[in-house]
């Protein structure tokens, strides 16, 4: 038999489908690639793998009953981490999962269970960064508007705590790196993309598009950032450990006066 | 709001409350309800980090700096010639909601200095929080200081709008505050805690009765004292700490390492160093204390009054009491596991899921994240190799500390460089 390569989508459903795809076919040596990143192997054969919710579903509702929550969660959020690879590494760790009568997640002595487990700490990581880094800045539409870009696809993962957060305003959160955001319109949060104007800078507060006050707490939010700092206590290194110089660019008490 | 005359407020009353080490932002269970502002039913989140690395998470901020009393340790204190400020209840309120609502925090953090009197204080602070809950609909978080001597029907009505309330005994022990503060008396600093800890015992018993009960204080109080001011040597910090964790069930009692401010000759000077190693030694023993099922009369005692510098308390403990070791990590129990040097509380149920599978050996533990350079003294695992030489404690203090390189390098120098 020859490997074969498994091409899809993208999204967690397409792969879902591959990974159904492997076992009707009860293929042994099978990569599974997003069809952004395919590279091409020496000896396997293409195979484009199509979407199909119905497989997905019984797929993912097998693993949940061969997995504790956290084991179901986990793989979720490593698939997010979009690393190259990890489709493999998941389909390694659903093969094991489906091939021992006992739940497994907790295996960690397993070498593709705890690498998931690590993807899916940093994953959480970023999705926790994201909570806390997100700036809103008020637009002339009574829009509070932040822009991301996170290391992974954490979206999906953050939506749900900023709808209970900000219940009574409006806010949209946009993925620059994944050109796609979320808008939440005082009763649903919804999946959309936005055409920004060619020489937009996501880290300037404009006054074409931001309210008058926004400027101003923006201000007092560096004053008192800068206020509440010890002098004689300072830690650099600890201060970036906690946050990174790349999330600089977009955090309103980072920015120069 | 006028911007100027708030941004002015803001550098000052922020400057003084940024000696509260508190951020905690956790704890609470108040959801969003009415399609309000804000939630305060996850885990807390630092929104920031000040460049000295410490969490912003909450607007912490004075009311006002005007102060009658002249308490040596504190900034505020009424003999010190700064410049005083004073906010305006709405102030307070337009500031929270709006840093709120652009994500930049949890919630508030409301101290202040005392003037007029104790209850006329807390009677401006309780004010912002009602504000806050009932005019706003805002359900983030709110911590608020108990001023010492306040009264009960005030404390009362405070715990029913913060979700936590704290009160720092600042100065570990009687004498010393006496010392340094003489008109305060340790009684006043007691009086509002045994009201909110009674009111939040209370509060549980009726709420298995009656849902609707409304919440008290649901992230519980907690206190801090300061280290390194008043001479009290650790074993007399650990044993009021831990006496105020067991008789007025706090959730936190926080740590913060002396930073001179004033010339008083009664404490050490300005441009002295900030204990802050010392101020992370008290920190793990906290830890200990906690989490990790160690009493506190096991790291301190009559025989050992000060914690080590050079090496964390758990091994500390651990090289006086070397019979107990090695621990076979397939084997132990989850008391045992966590008294081994190197293993954190993550390592340890790690480890008690992972046996369930197969036997751990050295690569296994050291995926999982064990930090082996301490741990392997004092463990065996499914291997052959282990250290088997019998070796004194000051010899594996000595490997321990050669193989291993400290954040706090510079602090610890004049020790190395006996080694050296």
């Amino acid at each position: 038999m020859t490997a074969k390569n498994l091409i899809y989508d993208g999204t967690f459903d397409g792969f879902l489908s591959a990974v159904f795809y492997v076992f009707e076919h009860k293929l042994k040596t099978v990569t599974i690639q997003n069809e952004f990143t395919v590279q091409q192997g020496l000896f396997s054969e293409n195979e484009t793998i199509h979407t199909n919710e119905a497989k997905a579903n019984r797929v993912w509702k097998g693993i949940k009953s061969k997995l504790s929550s956290q084991g179901s969660y986990q793989l979720y959020y490593a698939f997010l981490s979009e690393q190259s690879g990890v489709e493999d590494l998941l389909l390694d760790y659903i093969q094991y999962t489906f091939s021992q009568y006992h739940k497994v997640d907790k295996d960690y002595s397993h070498p593709s269970i705890l690498k998931i487990a690590q993807i899916a700490k940093s994953v959480g990581r970023e999705k926790h960064r994201m909570e806390a880094f997100v700036r809103f800045r008020l637009t002339k539409d009574d829009i509070y508007f932040a822009n991301i870009e996170p290391d992974f696809n954490v979206l999906p993962l953050i939506e749900k705590h900023f709808k209970r957060r900000y219940a009574d305003q409006k806010w949209v959160i946009y993925d620059i790196k994944r050109n796609y955001g979320m808008f939440y319109d005082l009763k649903n949060v919804e999946v959309m993309q936005m055409d920004f104007p060619d020489n937009f800078d996501f880290t300037k507060t404009n006054d074409a598009f931001f309210a008058t006050q926004e400027f101003e707490f923006q201000k007092l939010w560096q004053d008192y950032f800068k206020a509440t700092n010890i002098e004689s206590r300072k830690n650099m290194k600890l201060h970036i450990r906690h946050i990174p110089k790349r999330y600089w660019k977009y955090l309103s008490e980072k920015q120069p006066i | 709001m006028s911007f100027q005359r708030t941004q002015e407020k803001l550098k000052i009353l922020a400057d003084a409350a940024k000696y509260d080490v508190s951020c905690s932002s956790s704890g609470s269970k108040r959801a969003n309800t009415n399609k309000g502002l804000g939630d305060a039913t996850g885990m807390g989140i630092c929104h920031s980090y000040t460049e000295d690395g410490r969490c912003v998470s909450l607007l912490k901020i004075l009311l006002t700096n005007h102060c009658i009393f002249d308490c040596a340790y504190c900034v505020t204190r009424k003999s010190n010639d700064v410049k005083r400020a004073a906010f305006k209840v709405q102030e307070v309120v337009d500031l929270t909601i709006n840093f709120y609502r652009r994500n930049y925090i949890e919630g508030l953090f409301l101290s202040s200095g005392i003037f007029k009197s104790a209850d006329y204080t807390m009677e401006r602070l309780v004010a912002v929080a009602k504000k806050l809950r009932q005019e706003e609909n805002f359900n983030g978080y709110i911590h608020l200081k108990s001023i010492p001597g306040a009264s009960d029907e005030l404390m009362r009505e405070a715990g029913l709008y913060a979700d936590r309330l704290s009160v720092n005994i600042e100065i570990p022990t009687e004498a010393g505050l006496k010392k340094l503060a003489p008109d305060k008396k340790r009684e006043d600093f007691i009086k509002p805690m045994v009201k909110v800890k009674n009111e939040i015992i209370q509060y549980n018993a009726e709420k298995k009765i009656i849902k609707s009960t409304p919440k008290f204080a649901p992230a519980g109080q907690s206190t801090q004292m300061i280290i390194g001011a008043s001479g009290e040597n650790d074993f007399q910090i650990m044993q009021t700490s831990n006496h105020f964790y067991k008789n007025y069930n706090l959730k936190r009692v926080y740590y913060s390492g002396y930073v001179p401010i004033s010339y008083d000759s009664r404490l050490p000077q300005i441009g002295s160093e900030v204990p802050m190693l010392r101020e992370n030694r008290l920190y793990q023993t906290d830890w200990l204390m906690r989490f990790y099922g160690f009493d506190v009369s096991e790291i301190l005692n009559e025989k050992h009054q000060n914690l080590d510098l050079d090496v964390d308390p758990k091994l500390s403990w651990a090289l006086r009491n070397l019979h107990e070791f090695p621990v076979d990590v397939n084997t132990a129990d989850q008391r045992m596991l966590a008294r081994i040097p190197g293993l954190g509380m993550k390592s340890v149920f790690k480890i008690i899921n992972a046996r369930r599978f197969r036997k751990l050996n050295w690569e296994h533990l050291k995926k999982i994240g064990v930090a082996l350079n301490r741990a392997q003294y004092f463990m065996v695992c499914e291997s052959n190799q282990f250290e088997k030489r019998d070796l004194t404690p000051e010899k594996i203090k000595g490997f321990i500390l050669q193989n291993s390189t400290s954040k706090y390098q510079k602090t610890l120098s004049n020790q190395l460089n006996l080694f050296g």
